[in-house]
C-alpha cells in the first residue's frame, strides 16, 4: 500500500480523502494556495504544501507544482477530489510520466469521457441510450438557431467541457438559442478556456439519476446502485438521496447494466459515474460520464456501507476490487443537503466572510463533511460550500425527518446561508411523496425563497418556547434586584410576533421543578421540559415528550427563533405592554424599485445602457460577475435610466447603486 | 367620608385622562403612546407611585385661568424597573402640547431631588413643545431649576433621556446634560433653532427630520446615543439598559447570574487578526465572544464608528468597553471618536464601572479637517479621560498600537492596571513603512534597501515583546482565552482603590 498520499484539492473533499486515509494509515499531504494558508484541510493534513496563488488557475490547477510537491514530500499518489483537475488528462499524463500514481481511472477515460461530444458517441457504441442532440462543434449563432430548429425546441446548450452547470443555457426560441449561445460560448471560455458548445433536446419534468460505478485495473465493474439528484438550482445539486424514491428494481439493472458496459468499454479502473436523464415513462438517457469521485458520493456509501475513497485507493495500488456485484445491497435511505454560503432570499447571490460561528449538529444518523472550522473565512476565490450534511434512515421518512433536525440545529454565523432553504424543501409535501424533477425549485419556490411557512403547530410551539426563554430571563433579571422591590415572575405574557403590526398571542406559563414547564397557547397546555439557559445559541427542549432543538438568537430585547427554514422574531411582554402594542405606526420600507443595485459583491462587467435611455421590462442592464458566473441584471420594470452609479470593471459591493432611474 | 373617596376617585380618573380623549387618540395617530402608557411599558407592572398628580399651574394671563388640567403636562414619580428603583417624568403632550410651565418644571424638581437623595436614576420621557409661552420669564426659570439639578445630579446619579417628540429650544439642554440620550425614529426631534429660524436667517431649507431627527442625531450630530423604531421598542430597550447601570455613584451596577463559563476558550479568535496587516476585521466579533452570552449593549452604534462603545457583562458585572474598530477608517483616532470614547470613559469612572480597552488603532487621523477642527484639543479629551479614570482599566492590544494613539487607549503609563497584548501586537512608534523613510531618508531611491530595513524594522519593533521586555505589557496572551484573562484581571482588580488628589474639580480640555 502506499505510505503517503497528496490530495490536490482543498475544502470537505480534501479532508474527506485524508479522514480514509489516516484510517488506512497512509500518510496525507495537503497542498494549499495563499487564502487557504488556514485552511482545515491543512490543519487536517500531516504535511501541507504551499503552492501560491489566489485564484484555482493560480494555484489548485498547476500541474507542474502539484507534481514539485509530490516529489518533495515524497507522495507516491495524489487523490484529485472532484473538480480542479480532478477530469485532467495532461494532469493524469502528468503524474505518470513522473511516476506518481493518479487515485482515479486512467488517462484514457478520462480523455473519452471528458469531452462531451466523444462520450456521446462512446455511449452510442456501447450500447447507452442517449439523447437526441447534434454532436458537432457549432460556429456562430446562427448555426445554432439553425440546429436548435432541426432538433426541436426546447434544447439545451452546453459547453463542451463544461461540468457543475457552467455554460449551459436553455432556449426556447430562436433568440434564445442566439442569445444562450453567446453567453454559453463566453462562459465556456472563461471558465474552462474551452469555448466550443453542443445542443441537445432538452427533456422536460426530467429526473436526474446517476449511477455509481467502481472498476479495477483487472477488468472488473461493478456499480453501486443510483443517487438521485433531481432537486438543482441552476443546474447545480442541491439534494440528492440514494435510493431514488422513483426507481424499480427492473430500471436500476438496466441503467446499472449499461453503466457498467460504458465504464468497461473505456478500461474504467476506480470510482465513477454515469449520470441519466429519467423522463415520466421512466426512459433513461445517457447524459455524461464523471470519471471522478461525485460531491454527492457519501449517501452512496451511507446505503451501501462501503468507503469510496478506499476503493479507489486500494484499486489504484492494482488491488483487485475487494467484492462483487452479487455483494452489493442496499440498506436503508441517505440524504445530502449542500450546506452553502449564499443568500437564498436575495436569489442565491454568493456571500463571502468569515464564520464567526459554526456548530454543524451531531447525532444517530447525522454526517457531515465540511472543510471548515468556526473562524474560518470563505473567500470569493473558491466555490462557496461550506458542508455537506448527510442523514442516514432506516427508510426515506426516517432519513427526511433526521435532515429537517439535523439542519434545525446546524448554527452559522457570519456569513449568509441556505440552511433555510433546504429546511423548506423538507418541509415540502412534494418532496416527502418522492414526486422529484429537476424543475422542482422552480416550481416550488416560483417567486424564489422568502422565508419558509411554519406549520401552526410549529408557530405554537415557537411561540411557547419563547415564552419560556423570556421567563427564564425575567427571573434572571428580578434576581439582580434588592429583595425589597423584588416582583415575582408574571405567569401570563403576550407574545409579539414579527415587525408592527406585531401579531399578539395571548400565553401562560406555569413554571414547575427542573426545567418543566405548563405552557398554554389558546387552550391548548403543553408540557415542555428544557435546561436552557441564556446565551445558549440552541434551544433543546422535549416538548410533550418530543425532543427538538431550534437555534435562537436575542438581539436586545428581541428574540429570534430558527426552525424548518422560518425565523420568528418575537418580543415577549407583560400583557399591558402586549395591549398597547396594536398602537405602533407600521412604516413602510423606503422604496428601493427606482435603484439597480447589485445583488452580490462581484466585478461589474459591463452596462448595456447609456443615461437618458428608455428601458423595456427584461432588457438587459448590466452584467457582474461573482464567483466566475456571469449575472445578467435585467430590467424588472419599463423606465428611463437617470443616472450610472458604477463604471465597468469597478468591485461592486453588495447592494451598491449601479443605475438609478427616473 | 364616601363622598371624599369618591371625589378622589373623580379627580384621579380626570388626571388619567390627560387633554382629553380627543388629544390621546391624536397622539396615538402620530404612532406615539400616551404619557402614562409610556410609563406602563418602562416600569415593571403595577410599581409606579405617582407624585403630584393634582398640580396645576398658576397662570392667569391670557385666559390660561379658565384652562386648567391636573397634572399640568407631566406625569412624575418612582417605580421600578426589574425590581430596581428609578425616578421618572414623561412629559404629556396632550395637556398643553406638554409645555413646561413653573408647576411642570417644579414636579420634575421634585423627583430629581428625591432620586438624588436616595440615589436612584433618573429617566425623563421627553415630549414637549417647548416653554410654556403664557407663563413667559417663569418658565424659562423653570427650565433653569432643571438644568441646575441635572448638573448637580451629573455623576451621582444616572440620567437618561428618552425624547419621544418635539424638543426644542431652550428644552435641548437639560437632555444634553443627562448621561445618555435615546430618540424614536420618525417621531422625535431636537433642535435649539427649528427649520422655520433657519430659513429665515441662513436660508437653508430643512425638515424637522433632517435638522433634528433621531437618524440625524444618532449618525451625524452625535448628540444622540441610539435611534428606535418606534416607543414600545424604545421603552422595552430603555428597560434593558437599565439593567447594566449601577442606581448611583454609591451602589455597584447589579450583577447577573450567568451560566456562561468564565473560562470559556474560543478558538475562532485565534483566527479573528487576518494574516494581511492591512486587512479589516470586526472588532465587535471579539467583543461578543468576550462578554458573558454574546449579550452587548452598545452605545452610539451609528456615530463615530470608528470607535465602538458600550456595555457588556463579565461573571455577570457590568463592564465598559471601548475598541477600536478596524472596519471603519482603520480604527483611527479622530475629533469625533475621541470625543465619543472621552465621554463614555468619563461616565464609566463616575459610576464605578471597571473598563476594558480593545486596541487596534493605527494613530491619530490626519488633514487639515482634523487640524482645523481642533483634533489637538478634542485627542486630548480622551487621554484625559483615561488618565483621570480611577476605575479597573484591563487593556488588551489585538494588533496595532502606534503612535501618541498607543499612549491614549489607556495604556500603561496612563494607569492601565494590566495591559495585555495578542501575539499579533505591533507597538510602535508608526508602521514600519512609514518608519523606515524617516530613519532611512536616504535610502528612498533604493526600493531594494528599504524593503529590507522595513523588514528590519518590522521585525524588531512589530511585535508585542519588545514593550513587554519593558513591562509595558503585562503578559502576551492567547487570543482564544481573552475572556478568561480579563476576567481573572478584573477580579483581582474588585477591592481596587486609587484616589486622585484632592482639588475642587479638574480641567479637562473641553
Amino acid at each position: 500500500m502506499f505510505k503517503k498520499i497528496l490530495i490536490a484539492n482543498r475544502g470537505e473533499i480534501a479532508c474527506r480523502v485524508m479522514r480514509t486515509a489516516k484510517r488506512m494509515g497512509i500518510k496525507t499531504v495537503a497542498v494549499h494556495s495563499d487564502p487557504d494558508a488556514m485552511a482545515l484541510h491543512v490543519r487536517e493534513a500531516d504535511e501541507a504544501v504551499s503552492i501560491g496563488g489566489s485564484s484555482a488557475a493560480e494555484s489548485y490547477l498547476k500541474i507542474e507544482k502539484i507534481v514539485e510537491a509530490c516529489k518533495a514530500t515524497g507522495a507516491e499518489a495524489v487523490h484529485p477530489g472532484y473538480g480542479f483537475l480532478s477530469e485532467n488528462r495532461a494532469f493524469a499524463a502528468a503524474l505518470d510520466a513522473a511516476g506518481i500514481a493518479f487515485i482515479g481511472p486512467g488517462v484514457h477515460a478520462i480523455a473519452a469521457m471528458g469531452d462531451k461530444i466523444e462520450s456521446k458517441k462512446l455511449a452510442k457504441a456501447a450500447g447507452v441510450s442517449t439523447v437526441p442532440g447534434y454532436m458537432g462543434v457549432i460556429a456562430d449563432g446562427d448555426e445554432a438557431v439553425k440546429i436548435a430548429g432541426e432538433i426541436g425546441y426546447p434544447v439545451m446548450i452546453k459547453a463542451s467541457a463544461g461540468g457543475g452547470g457552467k455554460g449551459m443555457r436553455l432556449a426556447k426560441n430562436d433568440a434564445e438559442a442566439k442569445e444562450g449561445f453567446r453567453s454559453a460560448t463566453n462562459e465556456a471560455r472563461s471558465s474552462f478556456g474551452d469555448d466550443r458548445v453542443f445542443i441537445e433536446k432538452y427533456i422536460e419534468e426530467p429526473r436526474h439519476i446517476e449511477i455509481q460505478v467502481m472498476g479495477d485495473a483487472h477488468g472488473n465493474v461493478i456499480f453501486l446502485g443510483e443517487r438521485e439528484c433531481s432537486i438543482q438550482r441552476r443546474h447545480q445539486k442541491v439534494i440528492e438521496e440514494a435510493p431514488s424514491p422513483f426507481l424499480d428494481e427492473a430500471t436500476r439493472a438496466a441503467m446499472g447494466a449499461q453503466a457498467v458496459a460504458l465504464a468497461q468499454a473505456v478500461q474504467y479502473k476506480s470510482a465513477g459515474t454515469v449520470e441519466f436523464i429519467v423522463d415520466r415513462d421512466r426512459n433513461f438517457y445517457f447524459l455524461e460520464m464523471n470519471t471522478r469521485l461525485q460531491v454527492e458520493h457519501p449517501v452512496t456509501e451511507e446505503v451501501t456501507g462501503l468507503d469510496l475513497v478506499e476503493l479507489m485507493i486500494r484499486v489504484a495500488n492494482g488491488e483487485k476490487l475487494p467484492l462483487t456485484q452479487a455483494d452489493v445491497t442496499l440498506t436503508g435511505h441517505a440524504i445530502e443537503a449542500r450546506v452553502y454560503a449564499e443568500d437564498p432570499i436575495r436569489g442565491f447571490v454568493p456571500s463571502i466572510g468569515r464564520l464567526t460561528r459554526y456548530r454543524p449538529p451531531e447525532g444517530v444518523g447525522v454526517r457531515v463533511d465540511t472543510g471548515v472550522y468556526e473562524g474560518a473565512e470563505i473567500t470569493m476565490f473558491y466555490d462557496p460550500m461550506i458542508a455537506k450534511l448527510v442523514t442516514y434512515g432506516a427508510d426515506r421518512t426516517e432519513a427526511t425527518h433526521r435532515m429537517a433536525q439535523a439542519l434545525d440545529a446546524f448554527v452559522i454565523r457570519g456569513v449568509n446561508h441556505n440552511i433555510g432553504f433546504l429546511a423548506a424543501i423538507m418541509g415540502r409535501d412534494r418532496f416527502a411523496s418522492g414526486r422529484l424533477s429537476t424543475d422542482f425549485i422552480p416550481t416550488e419556490f416560483p417567486d424564489g425563497f422568502h422565508g419558509a411557512e411554519l406549520s401552526a403547530e410549529h408557530a405554537d410551539q415557537l411561540v411557547s418556547l419563547a415564552a419560556i426563554a423570556q421567563h427564564r430571563l425575567t427571573a434572571r433579571e428580578f434576581a439582580a434586584a434588592p429583595v425589597a422591590h423584588r416582583p415575582s415572575v408574571p405567569s401570563d405574557w403576550t407574545v409579539l410576533v414579527g415587525p408592527p403590526p406585531r401579531a399578539q398571542r395571548q400565553i401562560h406559563v406555569q413554571a414547575g421543578d427542573d426545567g418543566a414547564y405548563a405552557v398554554t397557547l389558546d387552550g391548548t397546555t403543553r408540557q415542555i421540559l428544557t435546561q436552557w439557559t441564556p446565551g445558549t445559541g440552541l434551544f433543546e427542549a422535549k416538548i410533550d415528550g418530543a425532543g427538538l432543538a431550534i437555534q435562537i438568537d436575542r438581539n436586545g430585547t428581541a428574540l429570534t427563533l430558527f426552525r424548518a427554514g422560518a425565523a420568528t422574531e418575537m418580543r415577549v411582554v407583560s400583557r399591558a405592554v402586549g395591549a398597547l402594542a396594536g398602537l405602533m405606526p407600521v412604516k413602510t420600507p423606503p422604496d428601493l424599485s427606482k435603484f439597480l443595485l447589485s445583488p452580490m459583491p462581484g466585478l461589474l462587467v459591463s452596462i448595456a445602457v447609456t443615461e437618458g435611455q428608455e428601458v423595456k421590462a427584461g432588457e438587459e442592464l448590466a452584467v457582474v460577475e461573482a464567483m466566475k458566473m456571469e449575472n445578467l441584471l435585467r430590467a424588472e420594470r419599463d423606465g428611463k435610466v437617470k443616472k450610472i452609479a458604477a463604471a465597468a470593471r469597478e468591485s461592486l459591493a453588495v447592494d451598491q447603486v449601479i443605475i438609478e432611474f427616473e | 367620608m364616601q363622598e371624599i373617596f369618591r371625589r378622589l376617585q373623580e379627580k384621579r380618573e380626570a388626571a388619567r385622562i390627560g387633554g382629553g380623549l380627543k388629544r390621546v387618540e391624536a397622539q396615538h395617530k402620530k404612532g406615539k403612546l400616551t404619557a402614562r402608557e409610556r410609563l406602563d411599558v418602562l416600569l415593571d407592572e403595577g410599581s409606579f407611585e405617582e407624585w403630584g398628580m393634582f398640580v396645576e399651574h398658576r397662570s392667569s394671563d391670557f385666559g390660561m385661568d379658565e384652562q386648567k388640567i391636573p397634572g399640568d403636562g407631566v406625569v412624575t414619580g418612582y417605580g421600578t424597573i426589574n425590581g430596581r428603583l428609578v425616578f421618572v417624568f414623561s412629559q404629556d403632550f396632550t395637556v398643553f402640547g406638554g409645555s413646561l410651565s413653573e408647576a411642570h418644571a417644579e414636579k420634575i424638581c421634585r423627583i430629581m431631588d428625591q432620586a438624588l437623595k436616595v440615589g436612584a436614576p433618573v429617566i425623563g420621557l421627553n415630549d414637549s413643545g417647548g416653554a410654556r409661552i403664557q407663563e413667559g420669564v417663569a418658565s424659562l426659570g423653570g427650565y433653569a431649576e432643571v438644568f441646575q439639578r441635572n448638573v448637580t445630579a451629573s455623576g451621582v446619579v444616572p440620567q437618561i433621556s428618552m425624547i419621544m417628540g418635539p424638543c426644542a429650544g431652550g428644552a435641548v439642554y437639560s437632555p444634553a446634560m443627562t448621561d445618555f440620550i435615546f430618540m424614536v425614529k420618525d417621531s422625535s426631534y431636537m433642535f435649539v433653532t427649528g427649520p422655520d429660524v433657519v430659513k429665515t436667517v441662513t436660508h437653508e431649507s430643512v425638515t424637522q427630520e433632517e435638522l433634528g431627527g433621531a437618524i440625524t442625531h444618532t449618525t451625524k450630530s452625535g448628540v444622540a446615543d441610539l435611534a428606535f423604531e418606534d416607543d414600545l421598542e424604545a421603552l422595552l430597550e430603555l428597560r434593558r439598559f437599565m439593567g447594566f447601570l449601577p442606581s448611583s455613584n454609591r451602589a455597584p451596577a447589579p450583577r447577573y447570574q450567568t451560566t456562561d463559563p468564565i473560562d470559556r476558550i474560543d478558538l475562532s479568535l485565534d483566527t479573528l487578526i487576518p494574516s494581511n496587516p492591512n486587512k479589516p476585521y470586526d472588532m465587535m466579533e471579539l467583543i461578543r465572544k468576550v462578554v458573558d452570552e454574546g449579550d452587548f449593549f452598545e452605545t452610539q452604534p451609528g456615530f463615530a464608528k470608528n470607535i465602538i462603545t458600550g456595555f457588556g457583562r463579565l461573571d455577570g458585572q457590568t463592564v465598559g468597553f471601548v475598541a477600536n474598530q478596524p472596519m471603519v477608517l482603520a480604527g483611527c483616532l479622530d475629533i469625533e471618536s475621541s470625543k465619543k470614547a472621552a465621554r463614555f470613559v468619563r461616565f464609566c469612572d463616575c459610576f464605578e464601572i471597571p473598563i476594558v480597552t480593545l486596541v487596534d488603532v493605527p494613530g491619530f487621523l490626519p488633514g487639515t479637517a482634523q487640524e482645523f477642527g481642533g483634533i489637538i484639543k478634542h485627542g486630548a479629551k480622551l487621554l484625559y479621560a483615561y488618565a483621570e479614570a480611577t476605575v479597573p482599566k484591563v487593556t488588551l492590544i489585538t494588533r496595532k498600537a502606534y503612535g501618541g494613539a498607543y499612549d491614549v487607549m489607556a495604556s500603561k503609563h496612563l494607569r492601565g492596571d494590566v495591559n495585555y497584548a495578542w501575539p499579533t501586537a505591533e507597538i510602535a512608534v508608526m508602521g514600519p513603512k512609514g518608519a523606515v523613510e524617516i530613519i532611512f531618508r536616504g535610502d528612498i531611491g533604493d526600493p531594494a534597501k528599504i524593503e529590507a530595513r522595513t523588514e528590519e524594522y518590522r521585525e524588531k519593533f512589530a511585535n508585542p515583546f519588545v514593550a513587554a521586555s519593558r513591562g509595558y505589557i503585562d503578559e502576551v496572551i492567547q487570543p482564544r482565552s481573552t475572556r478568561r484573562r480579563i476576567i481573572r484581571s478584573l477580579a483581582m482588580l474588585k477591592d481596587k482603590q486609587l484616589t486622585n488628589p484632592p482639588k475642587k474639580h479638574d480641567n479637562i480640555p473641553l
